[in-house]
């Protein structure tokens, strides 16, 4: 069992994942040529998620001719705004209310029959709750096999994606002809507006079947970074005791430095804070620049989600946890008087 | 409400808790003397159809039947399953021992689940959102394309009335709730229950239920690998240890980095 008995036996791994390459090595049998890429673009409110713009960046290191795909009830909005991003050379627009909700049954089908008709020998989207529920569906419809959560890419058909919770980093060559690929938004950064618009049309027919049905969402709303993107992180653990605690201390901290707020499972499980801001294995895999964990032992499943931050703080009272092992600067101490004095002296 | 019959998957994985080792060809991850177990987030998948039936009765839910795919030791985390409280294990034999567990990918996976959906007839199909070995999270999304079923990934929250299956989904910044008719998948995350333990007299029982098994060729599916495994490497390592003495060092240290 996933208990968290068992968390504080775990040996935390060391190391961070491999750097983007800024040159693409083309070798096989795929040359830029003939490389086209579809990228799903995943938007929410009018706006486009963060995550695509690292998938962009990732899709535009495969070739300069990246499709986007902006579905949606009313996605002219996106569409032009995607159209304005660098890198992407058309926009394929699929408007219809079925695929407000991203639901996968629909979706599916709809970057299916796009690749057939339009020959794409890559689809792209990001590893986000979005792409991990549709991609796969989309590669079986297609029979072929999909790279998750791909981190660096060495040509067109080889890629790096890591595995057991980033212990291990593996290389693996896709013998398919359409690649389906997830990207780790936090391996790649954004693209970055581009000079002229690209131009839209709209996205080939394809089937709807009416398998699910969308009943409602319950979102947290916040004023804070966006956990994926942010800079800076306060991320907190059981040491918290509880959920007064962490509001108080975690919160606090993070909204005197503007940073996003994370928690361990354990912090999550005790319910000290929500789901929604998990950082792990199973919940989200973050790399700001600086993340200051606080009441965190360091298990492996915690680790495989922050590891790559460019520069890792901890508090902790215990001297050997494991965090300490990974972080550039530790502090052992009792959290319950370090962290209040840290915000207050950085309010300063 | 019509019968149910609930299929769900049981990957055989290196347990969560052991710190995984690159092999020395650097193809793979050292499996051998390495304590395995069920794959945590099948357990949860398991402990879900059992609370099914709990929840409606044996009436409707009918049967409980675990899947798993992989070399012949995989039988002991069926024999979990079934101790946990499945009614009946299939077991599609792949590979002679762990060293080849990665031959299969989600896609052959999702083939072999596929034939086995169509000789057993579940409605309902449970399996967890990923495996914690390739942390792909294909498979299920994969099994529901194949079939053409709705699906319904990452659950935090399963309801079954009459044919209908609400499910909670957790996504990124919150929930979603969605409906469909079954048949149907579902893929579990880790807040949809606390798995239970076997007890010893359960875990005897469970050597009685019937294991029924199968090749991949028995089954006509190709498990043909489409990727090519070029090398599997080490994580760099992280330069880390360096402590501090004051908060007042850790602001200043901080502060160089940017804050």
């Amino acid at each position: 069992m996933f208990s968290l008995r068992r968390i504080s036996t775990q040996i935390t791994s060391k190391g961070t994942l491999l750097a983007v390459r800024p040159n693409l090595v083309l070798r096989g049998y795929a040359t830029a040529q003939d490389v086209s890429t579809l990228l799903l673009v995943e938007h929410k409110d009018k706006a486009i998620s963060s995550s695509t713009l690292n998938a962009l960046t990732a899709a535009s290191k495969l070739s300069d001719n990246v499709t986007a795909l902006v579905a949606g009830e009313d996605p002219e909005h996106v569409a032009s705004e995607v159209s304005k991003i660098k890198g992407v050379s058309k926009v394929l627009i699929a408007k219809d209310k079925v695929y407000e909700h991203g639901l996968a049954e629909v979706y599916a089908p709809l970057l299916a029959s796009t690749q057939k008709q339009l020959k794409f020998t890559h689809l792209v989207a990001s590893h986000s709750a979005f792409g991990k529920n549709i991609m796969p569906r989309v590669a079986a419809l297609l029979d072929v096999a999909q790279v998750s959560d791909v981190i660096d890419i060495e040509s067109p058909d080889t890629f790096v994606r890591p595995i057991y919770a980033g212990n291990a980093i593996a290389k693996v060559k896709s013998k398919d002809p359409i690649k389906v690929l997830t990207i780790r938004g936090t391996a790649f950064p954004p693209a970055p507006a581009g000079e002229t618009g690209a131009s839209s049309e709209a996205a080939p027919e394809s089937e709807k079947p009416a398998l699910t049905e969308w009943v409602s969402e319950e979102l947290q709303k916040s004023d804070r970074p966006e956990l994926g993107t942010a800079a800076k992180i306060v991320s907190g653990g059981r040491a918290l005791k509880s959920r007064e605690n962490f509001d108080k201390l975690i919160f606090k901290l993070a909204d005197t430095i503007g940073a996003a707020v994370g928690g361990s499972r354990a912090a999550v499980d005790s319910g000290y804070c929500d789901n929604a801001i998990q950082i792990g294995q199973t919940g989200k895999v973050v790399a700001p620049e600086i993340y200051l964990a606080v009441g965190i032992s360091g298990a492996i499943q915690h680790i495989a989600g922050m590891k790559d931050s460019k520069v890792i703080a901890a508090i902790n009272s215990d001297p050997d946890a494991p965090i300490f092992q990974i972080s550039d600067y530790g502090l052992v101490a009792d959290l319950f008087t370090a962290v209040p004095e840290l915000t207050e002296k950085l309010k300063k | 409400m019509s019968n149910l019959k609930i299929l769900v998957g049981c990957k055989r994985v290196i347990d969560f808790a052991v710190k995984p080792r690159v092999n020395s060809a650097k193809k793979a991850v050292e499996t051998a003397n390495v304590k395995h177990s069920l794959n945590p987030f099948d357990e949860i998948a398991v402990e879900e159809a059992l609370r099914l039936r709990e929840k409606l009765g044996n009436n409707i839910v009918k049967e409980i039947i675990a899947l798993t795919c992989g070399p012949p030791k995989a039988q002991e985390q069926l024999r979990t399953a079934l101790a946990m409280g499945a009614d009946k294990a299939v077991h599609v034999e792949v590979g002679k021992d762990d060293s080849e567990a990665n031959i299969l990918q989600p896609l052959s996976v999702a083939k072999l689940f596929r034939a086995i959906i169509e000789k057993e007839q579940p409605n309902l199909v449970i399996l967890g959102k990923q495996a914690i070995d390739d942390d792909a999270s294909q498979t299920g999304q994969m099994l529901a394309g194949l079939l053409n079923w709705p699906q319904a990934t990452f659950a935090s929250k399963v309801d079954i009335n009459d044919d209908k299956l609400t499910v909670t989904r957790e996504v990124d910044g919150g929930l979603e709730t969605i409906s469909c008719k079954l048949p149907a998948i579902v893929t579990t995350d880790l807040r949809l229950n606390e798995p239970r333990f076997a007890t010893l007299p359960n875990i005897m029982k469970a050597k009685k239920k019937p294991l029924v098994k199968y090749t991949p060729d028995q089954l006509n599916v190709d498990i043909t690998p489409r990727l090519e495994i070029i090398s599997v490497t080490e994580p760099p390592v992280r330069k880390g240890g360096t402590k501090v003495e004051s908060v007042e060092e850790l602001i200043s240290k901080l502060k160089q980095a940017g804050l």
